[in-house]
């Protein structure tokens, strides 16, 4: 890059010209408060182009993490689902296998996610709302009838009880007849944002984290091709924190992952390449894109740099990205069909590998047919009609983004800083550091909203009052429920109950004695152990997390 | 409740009839301020005096909620006592309103009908605050509650009131939380009767447990152990008695209630309670009781006072008209003072001036 | 006298999304009430006892997991069994109108869906306990 400035005498003559021109009643900020220039020059954007940007699949990826990013293959469309029983996912993953989706993302509903199996008293009611009931290697085997594992990369989001689903996919697989080595795909199992954000927790911090660990060198020798934790922004930014706090919290997570696995005895290259990521893509289209490039470098500097990382796959930030969830109104709903367009762009120019965009009925309900065909056909459009998957990072040099980029690998180093001189990761989440951060910035928001300083069309902006939403929302079938009772007790009935016994029994033991657990839960799994049982034995085991006060 | 039931006579009853409707109804009573709360009290008050008050205090972050939470489970499941928990926060002081947060840490307790766990905020007056929590300790105790774990921040006038109140103080703080000793508020430590070192397992933790060693030497080595619970401006009673079996010593306890540890048992937070009680009974638990009971009777004087004084409309006008002309506020105020009591004496009919 | 607002904010069920309940209960602070946070995972007993130990006069639920139509009538029934019908019931989330509708003819004072303004709720709040403690002390 040119080190050549614009002469001074122009650049005074812009300002006066800026001066006495009008300015609009509005608010010149991000969503996180940052004030932006109205124009950005040379100088806003300093940077050494082969340490800070470098070329695509080179150190530091800021560029992106391949050398041919989309023209070698587009990022994979994989839209979340996951509602009613196996069979009905199941129903939805072909159809929407069969409109062009290139990868399976899958949605659990309360009582899985939190380990309870659907017959629990404490599932009453929540069974197959907001995602799919599994409480059994059949209920897996059920939602992935017909869809062949060794062929299909599969990501799964839970996480306090993740390492047992992961268990029930690879026995799955095994009884699909698929080798373990085969399978591809994603377990979210990032345990550290649910202290801080998304609350779906099983166990306290540390015996989780021993899991996880578990989990990362079970994988390393036999499910090799499998991302053991999608160390994940996109919870956190959605309980309200900022970009750069999402940026922030979600790399320092990722490094206390690390520390973890090397305490634990592995070599930093045997795990670290299957570390993934997972951001949000919201409202302000060039901050999060300068994120996805700022989060990019700062990992590939700390693994190398800091981990002593030696295989440059270990230095990759590979991402997963949503669009933001809490971006969409109820109100005026097609409007968010737009909102989701616009986010889903952010996240390709910022060269991510998966994207899943929302559908416009969200803040109703799950999302019908219809909307979700929309919401994958946007990335159709943008991957078909758009050159914008020709060129890679094809923002690089705007003074804009690189400034913003700069900015905020800045703010998360500060961030860094803070965090390790708390006590690292776990003593902010016991003090509620994290969290309190978060809600701060979620309150802030709030109140601009409500003062009007930030403009929301439907909501505070262009209303049009009260009124039912236009559009047909769905509903989840009430029948589930019972159907999953029936389901448990037959297979409580049929199998070798001394086997499923011994099962939980050794995972016990195991919780005391360090032995791997997710090798003892494929076995439980074989033995028809349900989720709910297993899970019983680690909170029994290890107790229940209790969350600090943040209020 | 139909208004019948809400009469004080009835509320009393139902109090004493084991009513938990009735045990909240009460200390909402009492945190209003409402006018029949004083018969009621009349009417429970020879049940009142049982429960062994234990006041928890120290800063924000020390773990409070915690240790309390794992207090009242021990008291239950070694002892299968009825334990009460009156969890005191602070209001904003710009909008009056308040965000009460204690409950979450005490999960399990909502479940268990053997506890009570209540919320109260600060609110404006501090006088009135400290009232209202002795108050609710009251009717606590007349329904049948034996031990009652009052928690405060101990950081404003008000909670050190109420802690002053207690039959045993306990002073928690954990390393790393700031300034630790100095960030308190000055004299929360004069009245601490056992200190815990919280969060024991952290880094710091042997410093601070012995800094409080060291700060528990300085205070008993005092000639003037400033009577059990200090002086102040607001809870001045009078010096007790020096006792005949030597001052109390203050233990320092290690802690980490996180973890369950050093709550029961030897070296233990329930034993030094245990303990301190055994002391006050040895030494006069009854002039003890009475002291701080004088000290409630002055913030309700203070408090009628106020209000008698305050509420007559005219005086703010006097009082602006006059600093208009003006007069410094001590001449105001002796002006008035000398008005006041004047007339005071004027309206005590003669029987009583004898 | 001083009385003050007493609120009693919950997330019943397995639902761990607080941020919503969570600036609510700010709000209404900001509002001069006084706002008990349950915490998450509450189960309706558990939100009835804490109602009746802090002798609250609203009771507001936030439910993002659909499953308010078996959770909320439930929370009903608890609160009438402790003696606690007078309660203020309201809430909000992701809630569909039809939901709302017949939650609102079973004992639900008023229930607030996605994008509404906290003032308004503070408002509503305010507004009925003004009037609520108005009419008590006409009729004593």
């Amino acid at each position: 890059m040119s080190q050549a400035h614009t002469s001074e005498s122009a650049r005074q003559l812009w300002e006066a010209a800026l001066e006495k021109s009008r300015t609009r009643d509005a608010n010149f900020t991000t969503l996180s408060g940052t004030e932006l220039k109205p124009m950005y020059a040379m100088e806003d954007a300093r940077l050494d182009y082969d340490a800070d940007l470098g070329y695509p699949g080179q150190f530091p990826f800021t560029r992106g993490v391949h050398p041919s990013m989309y023209r070698g293959r587009l990022w994979t469309m994989r839209q979340f689902a996951g509602f009613g029983t196996a069979a009905q996912t199941n129903e939805r993953f072909r159809f929407l296998l069969a409109n062009g989706q290139t990868g399976l993302s899958t949605a659990f509903d309360f009582p899985t996610l939190m380990g309870y199996d659907s017959d629990d008293d404490i599932s009453l009611g929540e069974v197959g709302q907001v995602g799919v009931a599994i409480s059994s290697l059949r209920d897996m085997e059920t939602l992935f009838e017909g869809i062949p594992l060794g062929e299909v990369s599969t990501s799964m989001t839970i996480n306090g009880p993740a390492p047992v689903m992961l268990a029930f996919y690879i026995a799955c697989g095994e009884r699909q007849g698929v080798d373990p080595a085969q399978l591809r795909g994603t377990i979210q199992n990032d345990i550290l944002k649910e202290y801080q954000a998304q609350h779906a927790w099983l166990v306290p911090p540390e015996p989780a984290l021993r899991m996880i660990t578990d989990v990362m060198s079970y994988c390393a020798t036999n499910v090799p091709q499998f991302n053991t934790i999608s160390i994940s922004g996109y919870h956190i930014r959605e309980a309200g924190s900022t970009a750069a706090q999402e940026l922030a919290f979600t790399l320092a997570n990722g490094m206390d992952y690390v520390r973890r696995g090397i305490a634990a005895g592995m070599d930093v290259d045997d795990f670290a390449p299957r570390l993934s990521f997972f951001f949000d893509s919201h409202l302000d289209f060039f901050e999060e894109i300068a994120k996805f490039r700022a989060a990019r470098r700062i990992w590939a500097r700390k693994m190398r740099d800091v981990f002593g990382a030696k295989n440059p796959k270990s230095w990759m930030l590979r991402f997963h990205t949503q669009t933001a969830g809490v971006s969409l109104t109820a109100q005026q709903p097609e409007n968010n069909i737009v909102r989701t367009a616009i986010e889903a762009l952010a996240a390709v120019l910022g060269g991510t590998q998966s994207l899943h965009t929302n559908s416009m009925d969200e803040t109703l309900s799950l999302p019908t047919e219809k909307a979700v065909k929309i919401a994958l056909r946007t990335q159709q459009v943008i991957a078909e009609e758009h050159e914008v998957a020709h060129v890679a990072d094809p923002l690089a040099g705007s003074f804009f983004v690189e400034a913003e980029t700069n900015r905020l690998e800045a703010d998360a180093e500060a961030y860094f800083k803070e965090i390790d001189s708390r006590g690292g990761v776990v003593a902010c989440i016991d003090a509620g550091y994290i969290q309190r951060e978060i809600h701060r910035s979620a309150v802030i928001y709030q109140r601009a909203i409500e003062r009007g300083t930030k403009k929301v069309v439907g909501v505070n902006v262009y209303n049009e009052g009260e009124g039912k939403p236009e559009i047909d929302i769905h509903r989840n079938d009430k029948g589930v429920e019972a159907e999953q009772r029936e389901r448990l007790s037959t297979l409580r009935s049929e199998r070798d109950s001394a086997a499923a016994t011994r099962e939980l029994e050794a995972i016990r033991a195991a919780c005391d004695n360090g032995d791997n657990l997710l090798e003892r839960f494929v076995a439980a799994a074989h033995a028809d152990c349900t989720l709910g049982e297993i899970c019983g034995v680690l909170r029994d085991a290890f107790g229940k997390y209790k969350e600090p006060k943040i209020l | 409740m139909s208004s019948a039931a809400n009469s004080p006579t009835a509320l009393a009853e139902s109090l004493l009839g084991g009513n938990r409707r009735a045990l909240s109804r009460l200390i909402s009573w009492a945190e209003n301020g409402h006018p029949g709360f004083p018969a009621v009290l009349e009417a429970i008050y020879e049940r009142v005096g049982r429960a062994w008050r234990v006041g928890v205090t120290g800063p924000p972050g020390a773990g409070k909620s915690t240790l309390v939470n794992e207090l009242a489970l021990q008291l239950r499941r070694a002892h299968d006592l009825q334990v009460g928990i009156l969890a005191v926060d602070p209001s904003s002081p710009f909008t009056g309103g308040a965000l009460l947060g204690d409950r979450i840490r005490m999960e399990e307790l909502t479940a268990d009908p053997g506890v009570y766990v209540r919320s109260m905020a600060s609110r404006k007056s501090h006088g009135g605050m400290a009232r209202a929590g002795v108050d609710a300790c009251d009717v606590m105790d007349a329904f049948g509650i034996e031990r009652i774990l009052i928690e405060t921040v101990g950081v404003g006038q008000a909670e050190y009131d109420v802690m002053g109140a207690c039959d045993t103080v306990v002073v928690v703080m954990c390393p790393g939380a700031g300034d630790g000793i100095q960030a308190m508020k000055a004299g929360i430590l004069e009245v601490a009767d056992v200190l815990v070192v919280n969060k024991s397992d952290l880094p710091g933790a042997d410093r601070l447990y012995a800094d409080l060693v060291e700060a528990a030497h300085v205070r008993a080595a005092r000639p003037m152990a400033a009577g059990h619970h200090g002086a102040s401006a607001r809870s001045a009673s009078p010096e007790p008695e020096p006792d005949a079996s030597g001052a109390w010593q203050v233990p320092v306890i290690q802690a980490s209630a996180g973890r369950g540890e050093g709550i029961a048992g030897e070296a233990s937070v329930l034993e030094a309670v245990a303990n301190h009680r055994a002391y006050l009974e040895a030494t006069g638990l009854d002039n003890a009781r009475r002291q701080k009971r004088f000290a409630q009777v002055r913030r309700i004087v203070d408090e009628e006072l106020d209000s008698r004084v305050w509420s007559r409309s005219d005086l703010e006008d006097r009082v602006l008209a006059a600093l208009k002309a003006g007069s410094t506020s001590y001449d105001i105020a002796r002006d008035l003072v000398v008005e006041l009591i004047d007339g005071l004496v004027a309206q005590t009919p003669q029987e009583e001036t004898a | 006298m001083e009385r003050k607002i007493r609120v009693l904010i919950a997330k019943p069920g397995l639902d761990g999304h607080d941020r919503g309940a969570k600036t609510v209960a700010t709000v209404l602070r900001d509002h001069g009430m006084e706002v008990i946070y349950s915490g998450l995972h509450q189960t309706p007993e558990m939100i009835a006892e804490a109602a009746l130990e802090e002798d609250v006069d609203v009771v507001g639920l936030s439910i993002l997991s659909g499953a308010h139509m078996s959770l909320f009538p439930r929370i009903r029934e608890e609160l009438e069994k402790r003696d606690m019908k007078d309660v203020l019931l309201t809430g909000g989330g992701i809630i569909p109108e039809e939901d709302m509708a017949a939650l609102e003819g079973d004992g639900f004072a008023k229930l607030f869906g996605p994008g509404t303004h906290t003032g308004e709720i503070a408002k509503w709040i305010q507004e009925t306990m003004e009037a609520r403690w108005a009419k008590e002390n006409s009729d004593a």
